[in-house]
This record gives structure tokens, C-alpha cells and sequence, in this order.
């Protein structure tokens, strides 16, 4: 009955799929949502001694990252700015894939990391993050006599 | 310029990569091309422009410390590339590039014969 009126598209249902493969693949979507596909796009890896979190956020002016650590979650803000275009009236948009504007990700972190030596740099677009685990934690060798 | 499919040089070569974002702007002097490269040193990226293709590739490049387990990865391979179709009326001789904080920022002016002519038109 509705069949003209809620057309199936095809985008719409690439949209769903991808939604559906990231349900199944994720094994724990967070409560704050799917956690892929934001900006900045994040990678993590951990050694014994700390996580390393790399978020690739290109041509985003440093002083604008706004990184915070509250009760294990870590927030990473900022805003990138639109290109700037000159001032020629008869600019053409051809194509237009890259974000622009203010941007938030959320990162639950694990227990045992220590949030006061965290270290960030930027570097080549990418924002790294170095957390350390805390000292109680990291497994010792324990000498025997 | 047109977005080429992928090349049969690339598929020869056989390696996955990523597509890097971009947005092309066109003023009546030129076009300007911004492509999202993060990760990547400028040693790493390679602009080449052959006959009337222009190829982006670069390899990304992170500190990592020896050990490391990958725990969650939304940046999945550690290669761009992208390639596009320019038109004639490119001067691919006199194209300026800039790369900073992982963004590469192309310009393409329009060669002189191609520059918009405003044709006067007399009444008699």
C-alpha cells in the first residue's frame, strides 16, 4: 500500500547493511554508540606496559584538540576548519568527501591505566596518545632465590 | 577531471589500499585539490602526473612501539592511493603543492589559452 511512498533505495538499504555487518562484528557496541565511521578515525594497540591510541585527524590546527580523561573515558575534541577558498565568485564545488567542523570521540578506557601520564603529540596529522598502565599493575618477574 | 576506475597498473600491482578523501574547488583560474593523508611524512607521499593522470600515493608511517598488540583498528592498511583524470586545458608544468599536518593541498592552474575570455559583443 505504501510501496510508492517508502520506496526501498539502494542507499538506504548500503546504509542498513553496513550498520547490520557492524553489529555483528563488533563484539561490544558501546552504549555510546558504534564507535567507527566519526572523525578522527582511531587505531589502538597496547603493550604491557601502556595503550597506544592514534586518532588520524588531518590538517587540524594543535591548539584546537581538546583531549580530556574523566572516569576512565577518554574524550578527544576540536574543530577543523573548512578549506579556505579565495575570494573568486565563481568557485565550483566538484566533490566534497572531506569532514569539516567540530568534531567529539569517545574512548572507554581500561582500569588500570594512569590518566596523569598521559603524553599526546600531533604529528603528520595524527594525533598519538600514550597511556601509561599504572606501575602496580604491569606484571613483575618475580626473582627466585 | 574525472575520477578514473581503478587502473589495470594498480590492480597488477596487487595491494589493497586506502581511498583518501578529497574535495576539488575550480575557479576560473584553476582547480584546487585537497586530499586527507594523515599518518603519512612527506618523504612518503608521491605525486606523479603522467600523460593526463594524476596519481596520489603515499605510505603511513606511525610510532610504534616494539610489541605492540592492535586492539581496535578503524585505519585498516597503511597505503593511500588515488588517482585522477585531468583535463587538457591543465598546465601540469607550473602545479604547486603543499603538504602540512597530513593534508595535501594541489594546484593546478588553467594553461593561458584556456583562461575564460570575455567575448565582447558589438551591435552595429
Amino acid at each position: 500500500m505504501y510501496g510508492n511512498l517508502f520506496s526501498r533505495d539502494l542507499r538506504a538499504e548500503l546504509d542498513r547493511l553496513q550498520r547490520d555487518m557492524q553489529q555483528r562484528y563488533e563484539l561490544s557496541p558501546g552504549i555510546r554508540g558504534l564507535g567507527r565511521g566519526g572523525f578522527p578515525t582511531i587505531n589502538v594497540g597496547s603493550t604491557l606496559q601502556a595503550v597506544e591510541l592514534y586518532a588520524f585527524a588531518p590538517g587540524v590546527d594543535p591548539a584546537s584538540f581538546d583531549v580530556q580523561v574523566e572516569k576512565g573515558v577518554l574524550t578527544i575534541a576540536g574543530e577543523r576548519k573548512p578549506a579556505a577558498l579565495g575570494t573568486e565568485e565563481k568557485t565550483m564545488l566538484h566533490i566534497d568527501e572531506r569532514f569539516a567542523g567540530r568534531f567529539r570521540r569517545v574512548v572507554n578506557l581500561p582500569d588500570d591505566i594512569d590518566a596523569a601520564a598521559i603524553e599526546a603529540s600531533y604529528r603528520d596529522g595524527v594525533l598519538h596518545l600514550h597511556i601509561p598502565r599504572l606501575q602496580a599493575v604491569q606484571p613483575r618477574r618475580i626473582e627466585i632465590q | 577531471m574525472s575520477e578514473t576506475t581503478r587502473t589495470a597498473a594498480a590492480s597488477a600491482r596487487n595491494d589493497a589500499t586506502l581511498i583518501p578523501p578529497v574535495d576539488v574547488y575550480e575557479d576560473a583560474a584553476g582547480i584546487t585539490l585537497y586530499a586527507d593523508l594523515p599518518g603519512v611524512p612527506k618523504g612518503r607521499l608521491a605525486l606523479n602526473i603522467e600523460v593526463d593522470t594524476l596519481m596520489i600515493e603515499g605510505e603511513v608511517m606511525l610510532d610504534i612501539p616494539a610489541g605492540m598488540e592492535p586492539s581496535h583498528a578503524e585505519v585498516g592498511l597503511p597505503r593511500y592511493r588515488r588517482s585522477f583524470t585531468l583535463s587538457r586545458e591543465l598546465d601540469v608544468e607550473h602545479v604547486d603543492a603543499r603538504f602540512e599536518h597530513g593534508v595535501l593541498v594541489l594546484r593546478i592552474p588553467k594553461a593561458a589559452h584556456a583562461q575564460p575570455r570575455k567575448v565582447e559583443v558589438r551591435v552595429d
